[in-house]
């Protein structure tokens, strides 16, 4: 199954991105180049992961969402958020609250994702019994670490596990619910309250999916702003009745070591990109010996850490785990409480397949490619080394390589810039325009209010 | 095209630099992922076996239309007995190798069965020459 064409909801705002270079070099694909003085994504090579959203000083990146406005054309209004979300909130408001306000905001029906999370842990337990599939069996729960798998190691694609994530899970539930309550499809409305921009992309352009199930996304942050609006000071009335099929297993779900704590005699969580990307090249390396599930999360403190979260994250994880407590082991609740058809949803949880998709290739023909890497090999021998970035391009070796796809030049890195100039070979007024080419007039101005001079971001 | 590395021995903390940046170009080469596996691994055991019995060595490699040719050279104790040193779990690691988890005696016969072709040349006293080939599907 080919499924849909990636869709990317990042996005970088020309009038407040300055070319600072953080986000490019925050960015484990090297997707990113700064060209005219603007931070420019290569869409082919995104996976969404948001590095460059958290690194940017200017808060330049903005990510698109669908119109709240758009519920209104559903009679049954459903919105599907996981559990991090209640952790935003503070202290002051329980859960009750927290769901009256979002039914306040416009909705009919509210579900958190993680439910019924016990069917999950069967099917993959089912999944890892499965002789016959490879190991060590790689969680497909951060859709960012399924597309940089799918990019940049496409051969531990066969390691992934073919099930859904929990957003999946409760959206057929949600859906089974309301038809047995007696509303037809089409009437039915399902929204996503994402905490990252990778869930958006997953959730518009599912991996190993025809269509999307879900009919709208809404960033966390909003939705959150919404709900404070009108959330109530006072005590509300009793609807811990839509909360029955939460688990202290599904609140844990979203946050490090939530899925690896149930599966594998040896299992491995590993949060943050960075570590993650580190990770699977020993993997590939084949110098990983003996484990049987790996949870990869993008964000530090894995959803917790998510980049369209309001809460710190640290707070987020100690408030969750606080709620947890308070809730009923996943298997204690009865297949009565969940009332759907068990067997059919489980079926719902099942991805055909999901194919590599190698984002680091030198074209086709190997002559030539190698010819173009044989290049790029002896124009690295010229270059500073230092990986300033200040040619647009996050180090060096990309720039190298960059200057063989025909995509950058020589004269981009200042360093030889300035080595021709000393050598008579260029002006010294070409190699400033060449300068001011790149990163735009104002870089020059002295202006003791620039943004990005420092790492503001972080 | 050609690549070039020297390892220092008894340093593990750099063994897999060699492999791991092999790894990386026959990637950017679009050559199959089991191929390189292969590749990746048998070039890891002679790096670790240079860190673990030889002073230093050097890893040179050279990659055509068809095929990746790796030679592994070093200065160090050489091998007595190839043919014995072929057969899987001989070990002549020091305690302090396989305290490291290396030395099992699995490095020559990973070598072996992840390779196309392979030569090994060795003098006692002098080093370990090894020419290692896998073809491209």
């Amino acid at each position: 199954m080919s499924g849909l064409p990636n869709y990317h909801a990042l996005k970088v705002d020309a009038s407040k991105c300055i070319g600072c270079t953080h986000c490019m070099k925050a960015c484990p694909t090297e997707a990113i180049r700064v060209i005219d003085g603007l931070a420019v994504i290569d869409h082919e090579r995104c996976v969404d992961c948001g590095q460059c959203h958290r690194s940017c000083p200017t808060h330049a990146f903005y990510v698109e969402q669908d119109d709240l406005a758009k519920i209104k054309a559903f009679k049954y209004r459903v919105i599907l958020f996981p559990s991090i979300m209640i952790g935003q909130f503070p202290e002051k408001y329980n859960e009750t609250q927290i769901y009256s306000g979002l039914k306040k905001v416009g909705f009919t029906h509210v579900f958190e994702v993680e439910q019924p999370i016990q069917l999950l842990i069967d099917s993959v337990n089912e999944y890892l019994g499965n002789e016959e599939n490879p190991k060590p069996a790689i969680s497909t729960y951060c859709p960012a670490v399924v597309r940089l798998i799918q990019g940049r190691y496409p051969s531990l694609t066969e390691n992934l596990i073919l099930r859904k994530a929990p957003h999946d899970l409760a959206a057929h539930f949600a859906i089974e619910r309301l038809l047995l309550e007696g509303a037809q499809r089409e009437e039915i409305g399902l929204f996503y309250a994402t905490p990252c921009i990778a869930k958006i992309a997953s959730v518009k352009s599912p991996v190993g999916e025809r269509e999307s199930i879900v009919d709208g996304i809404v960033n966390m942050n909003h939705l959150y702003n919404e709900v404070m609006k009108v959330i109530s000071e006072v005590e509300v009335e009793d609807n811990s009745v839509q909360r029955y099929n939460l688990s202290e297993e599904g609140i844990l779900w979203s946050l490090t070591r939530g899925e690896s704590r149930h599966f594998g005699s040896r299992s491995i969580a590993i949060d943050g990109i960075h570590n993650v990307v580190r990770f699977l090249e020993r993997l590939e390396n084949d110098q990983v010996k003996g484990v049987d599930f790996l949870e990869l999360r993008a964000c530090d403190q894995s959803c917790a850490g998510g980049i369209l979260l309001t809460g710190n994250r640290f707070l987020t994880v100690e408030k969750l785990e606080r709620r947890a407590k308070r809730y009923p082991s996943a298997k204690d609740i009865s297949e009565s409480t969940i009332s759907v058809d068990i067997d059919e949803l489980k079926q719902k949880l099942d991805i055909d397949s999901i194919s590599p998709k190698p984002l680091f290739i030198f074209g086709k023909d190997r002559v030539k490619a190698m010819d173009k890497m044989t290049r790029a090999q002896r124009i690295v021998c010229s270059l500073p080394g230092i990986d300033c970035g200040a040619c647009g391009a996050p180090n060096c070796h990309a720039l190298a390589e960059d200057m063989v796809n025909r995509r950058a030049k020589m004269s981009d890195c200042i360093f030889l810039q300035q080595m021709w100039e000393d050598e008579g070979k260029i002006t010294a007024g070409k190699a400033h325009l060449n300068v001011q080419k790149k990163w735009g007039t104002d870089r020059f101005k002295a202006d003791c209010n620039k943004r990005g001079r420092r790492n503001e971001g972080f | 095209m050609k690549l070039l590395f020297t390892i220092q021995g008894g340093d593990f903390t750099r063994a897999g630099h060699p492999s791991s940046e092999v790894k990386k170009v026959l990637k950017q080469l679009d050559i199959d992922g089991k191929t390189i596996k292969n590749i990746v691994i048998a070039l890891y055991e002679a790096e670790v076996n240079v860190v673990a019995h030889a002073w230093k060595g050097t890893v040179s490699v050279e990659i055509e239309e068809n095929k990746i040719t790796i030679w592994v050279s070093d200065e160090g104790p050489g091998i007595a007995d190839i043919e014995l040193a072929m057969q899987a779990g001989y070990s002549t690691a020091s305690k302090e190798v396989r305290e490291m988890g290396f030395g099992a005696g699995m490095g020559l016969p990973n070598m072996k069965k992840n390779t196309d072709e392979l030569h090994i040349e060795s003098e006692v006293g002098i080093g370990t020459k090894v020419k290692m080939v896998n073809y491209f599907s």
